[in-house]
């Protein structure tokens, strides 16, 4: 009797749980049935160890310019500019490195500072002479893309020689010198993940059970522990099983978590969010809107500097094509993450799944041949579906 | 005659989770002005959306009878092609177009299938004539004050042959002129045979202009009160409202101990650049410590403009000249945050517009403005955080399951608790409260008063902005009157009468 009593408080959580959740839940499921639907179309090509590497490689420099355009759409501003911006700094940093033999290190914390540049410039125009974001971020794009091509009018393409250049989208960290048959450093690095999540989770579950708060059954808590730590295994082990962990997702691991934590535990995320939610609520309790706002202006273009590493980095060469698109891949991704068009709402990890989704679906065609015009298209339905979606969760 | 133009029935309209209305009865007859008070939440606004066809047939359950036959309203244009017309608090109309275009938005005149607009102009000036509205048709709504813009409305909806006009808190915003004015255009629209439901917390209007009085108390009719007959005393409607004898509405203070000026403006002068003309002239106020300071003044005295240039001055105004001193000490505050470092801080007139994170929840809001007192390293301490908003939640009786309840959830008055919470968190030397009780059920407003009185016995000052007279009078230990950016009077409470303040109030 009582055991079945338990179970129908259990269903009756799991519902309400699904209820109050369905956006993100919603968003989880399409990611699985995306790379169902491509696994079952590619006859688990879309799955194997090698396409999952190319697919962290090729999400990287989009996952990390989404991060960046999440904070600019919680505080409601858009940068339509990232795209050239980030083939303008790629090329900059190709051009610094082969015209000028500049350290390849030296040349990406150059480009980044380049990126800063930007930023302020676009945030200045914003925050002091109060022309909207917009359009700033649209006259951006028409001059960097120009820019873009000027610096690459009389090479064209310019091939990159440097190796530690190119493993940032091409590498893999490095292993142990013992053969064991996989990547032991990066079933290593699941383990402490593994770790690391149960630790952190548990000590937030004891913390909100200590002041009475509402918090998810043990059954359910236990299962969704499991679950994760299993997601983390798994992926880690078709890494492993392959070169190891790439580059890149150390990298957009890094960004990610400084990211969350900026947003979630410091006194400049909760400013953020305040600004997204209400500004001028957020001005008269004393937070400075002008100087947050410029932080993501800054913020968005050295992100779209590091998206411009990243993909030179991928193609080993800077081409003057490069950053075509880019801003619609990162708004897209924001907005898939669940970034309410109205702003105040949005988390990066989230974005990340989101940029998943939007990659998954450039992987997953491209492996299917299908021709980039359907691409888009695509895109855009799958798009606006979860702004539609977004729109009606949050009406209720 | 006294048959009734409206019978609403044994109406009962859940939410989840709240039964909003539960079997209310309500009953106008044919030409009268009938009121319609109750706490905040007890279901007042609800039962007018159910009657617009807000919330359409068959959603609630009980009839509608409309003179005399049951109504089925699907959408609000079912209602207003009967003749029921409701006017909301947030006005409905386009601010950037001409008050002709408005009086006619939605039911334009048409000539085949395109506007005609002489015969709109035509009409509009006539429906103005009729709200007594002096004023060019072709003229922006935005360029009119907010009492000329409830006239307005009101002109729309005789425009659309208004037989039942149902206003909610037509008064809420207006002062003390323009709601004697409306209230006469209510009389007189009587006379011509329009029926008025009038939504109010204002007790004072009620007693002068209701026929009939109903009370609503937790979604329930408690009594329908026939004014016409005797004399309605206010106390009596407040006993129904609360449920409970409430013989003071102003809680007393114990001491009255004042220690030296905490604030002090001298000559303070301020000019706005989009008005193009000085807001604020030569203004000279101060607080004491443990005092509470009443600014009366008429909607348009400056007073909020008052309160922003001295917080930091966000809206950007030009500060002309004057000085504002702190604990003696002259100060300049270039955004509410430096403002706020030094002791200041300011409940706004406009909670849900510019006071609160509606999204956030209560922990998110309380703390807001001194996360500073909660930093350890970069990071914000939780805990702790959870526990101050904890304790003020239980402290200051804030009404929520729990502190991560979203703001936008919470009733006014609870809001308003929030509000104050974040700025006792922040823990000021002067709190500028800019008519801290609007829209607050009388139970709330008395929660709120207890509450200054303790924040000053603790040595705080308080300058408090109001446009209802009887709470500046019952709250303050001085008062200051403003008009038209000027102070025009000062003088202890013990001296201020409703006449003298006023007419110091009316003064240019």
């Amino acid at each position: 009797m009582g055991n079945k009593k338990q179970n129908v408080g259990l269903v009756r959580e799991i519902i309400t749980m699904a209820k109050t959740n369905i956006r993100d839940y919603m968003m989880y499921i399409t990611l699985v049935c995306i790379m169902l639907f491509f696994a079952i179309q590619t006859d688990g090509g879309f799955l194997q160890a090698r396409n999952i590497t190319n697919l962290i490689n090729q999400a990287g420099y989009v996952a990390v310019m989404a991060i960046g355009m999440t904070v600019i759409l919680i505080i409601v501003h858009i940068d339509l500019s990232v795209g050239y911006v980030a083939g303008f700094c790629g090329a900059v940093a190709a051009i610094l490195m082969t015209k000028y033999n500049v350290n390849e290190w030296i040349a990406i914390l150059i480009v980044l500072g380049l990126g800063l540049l930007i930023g302020l410039y676009q945030g200045l125009l914003v925050t002091k002479v109060g022309v909207p974001a917009f359009v700033t971020t649209l006259a951006g794009m028409f001059i960097f893309r120009g820019l873009l091509n000027l610096s690459l009018q009389k090479t064209g393409t310019i091939i990159i020689p440097n190796k530690g250049f190119n493993a940032l989208s091409n590498g893999f960290i490095p292993d142990l010198p013992i053969d064991v048959g996989f990547h032991m450093v990066t079933m290593i690095i699941a383990v402490v993940l593994v770790g690391i999540l149960i630790f952190t989770q548990t000590k937030n579950r004891k913390n909100k059970l200590k002041y009475d708060f509402e918090v998810p059954s043990t059954p359910i808590f236990v299962f969704k522990l499991v679950a994760m730590s299993a997601i983390i295994l798994g992926i880690m082990w078709v890494l492993a099983s392959n070169q190891g962990v790439p580059w890149t997702a150390v990298i957009v691991g890094v960004v990610l978590v400084v990211y969350n934590y900026m947003l979630n535990k410091t006194k400049l995320g909760r400013a953020i969010y305040g600004i997204g939610g209400n500004a001028q609520a957020a001005e008269l309790s004393g937070i400075n809107v002008k100087r947050v706002t410029l932080f993501a202006f800054c913020s968005v273009s050295v992100m779209a500097a590091l998206g411009g590493v990243l993909y030179t980095s991928r193609l080993q060469s800077a081409t003057p094509t490069a950053g075509t698109a880019f801003e619609m891949d990162a708004i897209a991704s924001s907005y898939i993450g669940g970034v309410a068009v109205s702003g105040g709402v949005g988390r990066v990890t989230n974005t990340i799944i989101g940029a998943l989704v939007i990659m998954s679906l450039t992987n997953g065609m491209n492996l299917m041949g299908i021709d980039i015009s359907y691409q888009y298209m695509v895109k855009g339905i799958i798009f606006i579906i979860a702004v539609a979606f977004d729109v009606r969760t949050r009406k209720k | 005659m006294s048959d009734y133009i409206l019978e609403m029935k044994q109406i009962t309209k859940e939410f989840p989770g709240v039964k909003a209305l539960d079997n209310v009865n309500f009953k106008v007859k044919r030409g009268e002005i009938h009121c319609l008070v109750g706490e905040n939440g007890a279901g007042k606004s609800t039962l007018m959306k159910v009657l617009s066809g807000v919330y359409p047939y068959g959603t609630y359950s009980g009839d509608i009878m409309y003179n005399g036959e049951v109504q089925k309203f699907k959408q609000i244009s079912d209602s207003e092609s009967k003749g029921i017309v409701i006017i909301y608090q947030e006005l409905a109309l386009v601010q950037e177009l001409s008050l002709y275009e408005n009086i006619f938005f939605g039911h334009e005149i048409l000539k085949g299938r395109s506007i005609d607009w002489n015969e709109t102009i035509v009409r509009a000036t006539e429906m103005l004539k009729k709200v007594k509205l002096k004023a060019d048709p072709s003229m922006k709504v935005k360029d009119l004050g907010v009492g000329n813009q409830q006239l307005v409305e009101i002109a729309k909806a005789l425009s659309k042959d208004v037989k039942l006009l149902i206003l909610d808190e037509p008064t809420a915003s207006l002062n003390e002129d323009d709601s004697q004015n409306l209230l006469n255009l209510i009389r007189e629209l009587k006379e011509q045979g329009v029926t008025c439901i009038m939504i109010s917390h204002k007790l004072r209007e009620i007693t002068a202009i209701a026929d009939t009085i109903t009370v609503l108390r937790d979604g329930s009719t408690i009594c329908s009160l026939d004014a016409t007959e005797r004399r309605i005393e206010e106390a009596e409607i407040i006993k129904h409202m609360v449920g409970r004898e409430m013989d003071n509405i102003y809680p007393k203070r114990e001491k009255r101990e004042f220690g030296d000026i905490a604030l002090e403006l001298k000559d303070w002068s301020v000019f706005d650049p989009i008005k193009n003309r000085e807001i604020l002239h030569k203004v000279n106020v101060n607080v004491r410590k443990g005092e509470i300071v009443g600014i009366q003044g008429l909607m348009g005295a400056g007073r909020t403009e008052l309160a922003m240039s001295i917080f930091g001055n966000p809206t950007g105004y030009k500060l002309t000249g004057g000085e504002l001193y702190l604990d003696g000490k002259e100060v300049h505050f270039r955004n509410p945050k430096e403002a706020i470092k030094k002791g200041l801080a300011y409940v706004t007139e406009d909670r849900k517009g510019n006071g609160l994170i509606l999204m956030q929840d209560i922990r998110y809001n309380t703390t807001i403005a001194n996360l500073e007192a909660l930093v350890q390293g970069l990071a914000i301490n939780e805990n702790e955080e959870i526990k101050v908003a904890n304790s003020y939640k239980d402290s200051i009786n804030i009404k929520a399951p729990s502190i991560e309840q979203k703001v936008g959830n919470l009733s006014g008055g609870n809001q308003q608790k929030v509000q104050i919470a974040k700025w006792m968190f922040a823990q000021p030397k002067v709190l500028i409260l800019d008519e801290p009780t609007r829209g607050i059920d009388v139970g709330a407003k008395y929660e709120i008063y207890s509450l200054m009185n303790k924040l000053v016995a603790e040595g705080m000052s308080i300058i408090m902005i109001s446009s209802e007279l009887p709470e500046v009078l019952g709250m303050s230990d001085r008062l200051y009157v403003m008009s038209e950016g000027s102070i025009t009077g000062e003088m202890l409470v013990e001296d201020a009468t409703e006449e003298k303040v006023m007419a110091m109030a009316v003064k240019s």
